[in-house]
């Protein structure tokens, strides 16, 4: 049977998140609970999680987060990261067993920073980061990058998202950011990798939905030299939100409006100069945007944002208490761990939900 | 004067219990195959001049006419087929080349009909027309790698932009191949509708200036009625290097078409050939061709995007990529199925290639270069409906150029007969008494409704793909399958096989 | 008044007009292969083409203001109603002398010898209303019904 990566595989899925915008760390208890109440969202195929915040004693490490399915696998491709990297701590990723998970490989993490001399002319940290996790995923067959952030991480695999949570025993973790994912694929994806989030660098995002406009996103992406390894919406957004936001210097809201571009009908009536602008961005980014369904939530280490497709034509509500930010797919999967939110709301198709952190918050 | 061997093509049958004689037959048909035998009272027809453009059919009152294939047949042989016999008759009296009109007929595969669209079902939801906006504003020219944005503005404004309200261009036709009533048609149309038309090499008459923002002026190798104000005209300027119907050969207007209003457009002496060069004989390599591209830039103060145009040859995604990097921002390419006025027949029927594997190949290498971006992609040469205009776009184009379809909608009905100026729907002539037969308003109205069915057609099939803007489709080609392509032909295409 | 105009920029010259003409003026107003193969004389348009090629045109009685004919005509068959402004010929008076036809300035007139003597011409469709079958069946708007003085 063919493994994701292999094959286009569509999936229906469940997502929450929730941030502390005061940058005040938390459990992932709240976010097990949250996306467990979403059971029949998943199928069983996979589930999965990122926080953010989780690794104070190494903050300006590289968090790499490694599958491994062979201990071959593993000596090649830690000859190959100790070649580019200084690894400051590795060790297995704590798991604790629960029955109904099965066929789990090897999760690994390593603490790094980039050797000087591994950097190519004109490459910046970040990017020799983003080579190497191109290339591991490329390469080395039996190894996979879960997740390759700062002080962030991802903790997926096959089974239900409450089953992942408990496996990599999250309640232990705490984090200012947590996101969660729940997955139904409409077949087996074969293999842990394939589960979501997806990451690259602390860019993370969970997702539900399946756009159509793929075919042409993946190779917009493809030209700026990325490698869609995965075939999966998820991997092509988080590469469209690093491209943009990372790589071009595109402003959030710009961004936000390659992917859920406004209509032409409302830019007909925006200002002049407004008019200017996001003509340019639909003539030149009009590849990169994200066409039929989708929900979404970007995590990284500056906040989070939550965006729905133009049409709304996925389910996300968001919801605020205090200093804590909730999205989710559905409303009672917000309720299930804040019963009584000061405000609730569903946002309109292609209106972001933006939180990021408040003076004295944590701020990168 | 030795016999003939030539035989008719096409047989005129007269219902004689429905003819009333009313002439309006003879009248109609310039190339008189029927006739008014006044000593009988009698209409009666010449098979040997019909030519099949169904005009008498379409005038007779009474629809007392019919055309029919003329039954003469010879042994039968698979080899030698008629037309091939007849062919060789017609050069053995004349010990010419053979010359036609509109483009190859020939049975070649038809790629578009091997390729099937998706729809989404379930995992999915289709999106329907009628109730959500649909987008396929398209925009033609090239794109920066980047935006530039700081604090709410565009830093650096964009490269200039040909702007379409669906990607559908009427493509180069010169005035002196067709008439002005056609050009007027194809003109006012393109208006009505938001799209281009293109003035071929024939220069712009006076008249069409009004359509400046709508019009294409082309700059080929005769250079014919290229002035400054011609290039301020348009909304962009394009350099014809070749014809799909006619790669590496040049073009010729003989002289009989040339009147005074040709003349005057196209610059050239009255009743004298309108000779096209086979080459452009300032451009024989890229570089040179780079240097016509900046020249006319330069004359229009780099405000109108440059197109080159191609025939679609072997080894054309080299071709294209060359042209990238020359500085055009749009390359058009015209398959050899692309119509024309008129060709060497040979040329017409084995030169070239299909616009499909063209087009998958070409958008693949700039991409694999990395150059998409700069260049926008326009595809011809034998687009005849909606479901060929989506798949082009899947494969890649951003916008396609139709000509002959356009042509039929006005009323050509593909005889082949265009290099004879003899024109009977008033398209392909320049004789007065043909021309007005088209009237321009009518001719707008239809290539209008035309584009705007097409328009219709291409929202419900992206409705039905989940897909509520164009640009999500360009490129997609993960909504194309192929069936009845051999491995090669998909690799090529770069779609996948259907079931899979 | 509506008018018909004919437009020569545009006209081809296949005469539809004319044989539409005929039909609707003759035995067989729906069909005209009865109306040209069934009636003993051949129908006659009231409507005539014009032709030097390449310019053709169609021409037909203008309903003049001061009508010359409705002047001329010694039976009174040849009036101009007041209302609608048709020029009409009654034909059950009109004895066929042809001084309609000599003072015509356009020749819109013309000889029906099918039956009596009487003078043929445009009535504008009127008996039936609408628009004349020739505008309707012009296949390139040539013609044009209209009360606005038609200019390009």
């Amino acid at each position: 049977m063919l493994r994701e990566g292999e094959v286009r595989i569509p999936s229906g899925c469940a997502i929450s998140g929730i941030m502390n915008k005061k940058g005040e760390v938390f459990s992932g208890h709240d976010i097990i609970q949250s996306i467990a109440l979403m059971h029949d969202r998943s199928n069983g195929l996979g589930g999965g999680f990122a926080a953010y915040g989780i690794y104070p004693d190494f903050p300006d490490h590289y968090a790499f987060h490694l599958f491994y399915e062979s201990a071959e696998a593993k000596e090649k491709t830690e000859t190959y990261l100790n070649m580019l990297f200084h690894i400051a701590e590795s060790g297995k990723i704590p798991t604790r067993r629960v029955p109904s998970v099965k066929n789990a490989p090897l999760a690994w993490r390593y603490f790094a920073k980039p050797k000087p001399d591994a950097l190519f002319e004109d490459e910046s940290e970040d990017e020799l980061v983003v080579r190497a996790v191109m290339y591991i995923n490329a390469h080395f067959s039996g190894s996979f990058v879960v997740s390759s952030g700062k002080n962030m991480g991802a903790f997926k695999g096959v089974g239900y998202p409450e089953e992942m949570g408990e496996y990599f025993r999250l309640e232990e973790y705490k984090g200012y950011i947590w996101t969660a994912h729940g997955r139904f694929p409409t077949n087996t994806p074969g293999w842990w990798g394939g589960a979501h989030p997806f990451t690259l660098l602390d860019w993370s995002i969970v997702h539900n939905g399946e756009i159509s406009s793929y075919g042409a996103n993946r190779r917009f992406l493809e030209m700026f030299g990325y490698k869609l390894t995965m075939q999966t919406d998820t991997e092509a957004i988080t590469y469209a939100f690093d491209l943009l936001l990372r790589k071009q210097n595109i402003p959030l809201d710009i961004a936000i409006a390659t992917l859920a571009a406004p209509f032409w009908r409302d830019i007909e009536r925006m200002s002049l100069e407004k008019q200017t602008l996001y003509k340019a961005v639909r003539t030149v980014y009009g590849n990169l945007l994200l066409n039929g369904p989708f929900s979404i939530i970007l995590g990284s280490n500056k906040g989070i944002v939550a965006l729905n497709d133009r049409l709304k034509l996925r389910s996300l509500v968001a919801a605020t208490k205090a200093d804590v930010l909730y999205i989710a797919s559905e409303e009672s999967a917000i309720r299930e761990i804040c019963p009584e939110p000061e405000k609730i709301w569903a946002p309109r198709g292609g209106e972001p939900v933006i939180g990021l952190f408040e003076e004295g918050g944590i701020q990168k | 004067m030795t016999i003939s061997m030539s035989t008719p093509d096409f047989l005129i049958e007269r219902d004689r219990d429905r003819c009333i004689k009313c002439q309006v037959c003879v009248r109609q048909c310039a190339n008189e195959a029927h006739f008014w035998d006044e000593e009988e009272q009698k209409v009666k027809a010449n098979d040997a001049l019909c030519v099949n453009c169904h005009r008498c059919v379409t005038y007779c009152p009474t629809h007392a006419l019919t055309i029919r294939k003329y039954p003469l047949e010879f042994r039968e042989n698979a080899n030698w087929t008629a037309s091939t016999i007849k062919a060789i008759y017609r050069q053995a009296e004349t010990g010419g080349i053979l010359l036609t009109g509109m483009g190859n007929d020939r049975p070649y595969p038809i790629f578009w009909d091997h390729l099937l669209l998706n729809a989404s079902q379930v995992t999915n939801p289709s999106i329907d027309p009628l109730r959500e906006p649909m987008e396929l504003k398209t925009f033609l020219g090239r794109k920066p790698d980047q935006l530039k944005v700081e604090d709410g503005h565009l830093v650096e404004k964009i490269p200039p932009q040909l702007e379409l309200e669906v990607p559908i261009m009427f493509s180069a036709m010169s005035y002196g191949s067709i008439s002005l009533n056609a050009i007027k048609s194809l003109a006012a149309a393109a208006e009505r509708v938001g799209i281009m038309y293109n003035t071929g090499e024939g220069g712009l008459h006076k008249d069409l200036y009004k359509y400046g923002k709508n019009t294409i002026v082309q700059v080929a190798s005769g250079r014919f009625g290229v002035h400054p104000e011609y290039l301020q005209a348009g909304a962009a300027i394009e350099i014809k290097i070749g014809q799909g119907a006619k790669p590496g050969i040049g073009g010729h207007l003989p002289g009989e078409k040339v009147g005074l209003e040709v003349s005057q457009t196209r610059m050239i002496p009255e009743g004298t050939d309108a000779i096209s060069p086979a080459p452009h004989h300032d451009i024989y390599s890229i570089e040179d061709l780079s240097q016509l591209i900046y020249s006319l830039k330069e004359a229009t103060q780099y405000q109108k995007p440059v197109s080159v145009k191609i025939a679609a040859v072997h080894n054309i995604a080299a071709i294209a990529s060359g042209i990238a990097r020359a500085g055009a921002d749009i390359i058009a390419i015209d398959g050899f199925r692309g119509g024309t006025g008129a060709a060497p027949l040979r040329t017409r029927d084995n030169v070239g290639i299909p616009i499909e594997l063209a087009l998958a190949a070409v958008d693949s290498r700039l991409r694999e270069e990395g150059i998409r971006n700069q260049v926008s992609l326009v595809v011809g040469g034998s687009i005849r409906n909606s479901a060929d205009v989506v798949k082009a776009i899947a494969l890649g184009a951003d916008a396609v150029y139709i000509a002959t379809a356009a042509l039929v909608a006005i009323g050509c009905h593909l005889c082949q007969k265009c290099n004879t100026g003899k024109c009977n729907w008033g398209i392909a002539t320049q004789n007065p008494q043909l021309v007005k037969r088209l009237n321009p308003e009518i001719g707008a109205e239809r290539a209008a409704n035309l584009i705007m069915a097409w328009e219709h057609e291409i929202k419900e099939l992206l409705g039905g793909m989940g897909i509520n803007a164009v640009e999500s489709l360009r490129g997609n080609r993960l909504m194309l399958r192929g069936v009845g392509l051999s491995d090669r032909e998909l690799n090529i295409l770069g779609v996948l096989p259907a079931g899979e | 008044m509506k008018r018909v105009y004919a437009r020569e920029e545009i006209c081809g010259g296949c005469k539809l007009c004319e044989v539409h003409c005929a039909v609707a003026h003759s035995q067989y107003p729906h069909d005209i292969i009865k109306a040209f193969l069934k009636q003993e004389t051949k129908p006659i348009a009231r409507i005539l083409v014009e032709e030097g090629r390449p310019i053709s045109f169609a021409l037909q009685c203008r309903h003049c203001e001061d009508a010359p004919c409705t002047k001329a005509c010694i039976t009174g068959a040849m009036q101009k109603d007041p209302v609608t402004g048709i020029v009409t010929n009654d034909e059950t008076r009109c004895v066929g002398c042809w001084t309609c036809i000599l003072v015509c300035p356009f020749g819109a007139i013309k000889r029906d010898e099918s039956e009596h003597k009487v003078a043929s011409k445009c009535d504008l469709c009127a008996t039936v209303g609408g628009t004349p079958v020739c505008v309707q069946n012009c296949p390139n708007d040539a013609l044009v019904f209209t009360d606005e003085l038609w200019r390009r």
